[in-house]
């Protein structure tokens, strides 16, 4: 299975207007959806960071695979969250759909309950889309 | 198949360099990173072992330019050649666009070329991909061993073992050296785009 999807201009703006709502209003940093292949689909942040998107989502599509593959070890299809905790910033992985992950990079402010719920939110909207 | 973005009018292309482990894929990237670190925005990322190998990939993302009003991003991968890390190179091979395949002109390194190939176009197979329609460029790395006494398979060897069936464009090259690493690359870029011409239109 080698499957990317087609978005057209309308698809992306709707995209981009629930991740607006949802997460940058929430005080979340940096969102990047992409695909597995590490395809950068949609990108907006606060204006506050200025990261390498493309490099970050190409080490994500790594990452999720290399994850997958662990799940498999213990019996599990694959793992479809994931979380990685810094001393000032931190990562949520979540897959939103076959194919499709969204990237949250947020820092202290944001609770990390309030985050996964806002983002299980968000891509309950996003499937409507794509 | 490249990501089109008809929004921000971009294109992200993906290309691989694959082969057999210890073949020069790393140094080929390397190469370009230094060459062209005026137009490398970004750094490029590794993910090694100990020994110096690729663990993971190596990705250089740069901007190419335009065509027909988008803006081409290229990105690319190496895949860690070791024959233990299959898992890791399918999940490199995920999306892309064109490849490079760097063999090592090496003779004892024969068998290792062609095994490697041949690994090539059963991981594709999974993608359901077919090698022959992908575009493609054949890369005789090492040539400049001969220099030094070591032995190195002609090129018409080379390309009787790994080319007589796709004859695809190939240069015989020095990843160390840089010799053909960039004519490599452009022509793998040419190559690739050209097939995105029409889906751009």
């Amino acid at each position: 299975m080698d499957f990317t999807i087609d978005f057209t201009k309308e698809q992306i703006e709707a995209i981009e207007n629930v991740l607006e709502e949802e997460l940058i209003e929430l005080g979340v940093q940096s969102i990047i959806l992409m695909d597995l292949a590490g395809n950068v689909i949609v990108n907006l942040d606060s204006g506050e960071t200025n990261h390498d998107v493309f490099s970050l989502a190409a080490l994500a599509a790594g990452n999720y695979g290399a994850v997958s593959a662990m799940a498999n070890i213990i019996g599990e299809q694959e793992f479809s969250l994931l979380f990685h905790k810094g001393e000032e910033e931190s990562i949520h992985f979540s897959k939103v759909v076959e194919d499709l992950l969204l990237l949250t990079i947020f820092n202290k402010n944001v609770s990390l309950g309030f985050l996964r719920l806002k983002v299980a939110e968000a891509i309950k909207r996003i499937q409507l889309l794509v | 198949m490249a990501l089109i973005n008809p929004k921000k009018r971009e294109v992200q292309v993906k290309i691989v360099y694959y082969g057999p482990g210890r073949g020069g894929k790393t140094t080929n990237l390397e190469y370009i990173n230094r060459k062209f670190k005026k137009r490398i925005l970004s750094e490029m990322v590794t993910v090694k072992t100990y020994g110096d190998r690729t663990l993971f990939f190596d990705f250089l993302p740069f901007d190419m330019g335009e065509i027909k009003g988008h803006s081409i991003k290229i990105q690319l991968y190496t895949v860690p050649g070791q024959v233990k890390y299959n898992a890791t190179r399918r999940l490199v091979l995920r999306g892309v666009d064109g490849i490079v395949f760097v063999a090592d002109s090496m003779d004892l390194r024969r068998e290792m070329n062609i095994r490697s190939l041949q690994n090539l176009k059963e991981n594709l197979e999974s993608f359901n991909k077919n090698m022959l329609n992908l575009p493609l460029v054949m890369q005789y790395n090492k040539r400049d061993l001969s220099e030094e006494g070591i032995p190195i398979l002609p090129v018409e060897t080379l390309q009787k073992d790994l080319n007589s069936h796709l004859k695809a464009p190939y240069f015989p090259a020095s990843a160390v050296s840089g010799e053909n690493v960039t004519a490599t690359m452009k022509k793998i870029i040419a190559l690739t785009v050209s097939s995105l011409r029409k889906k751009l239109e």
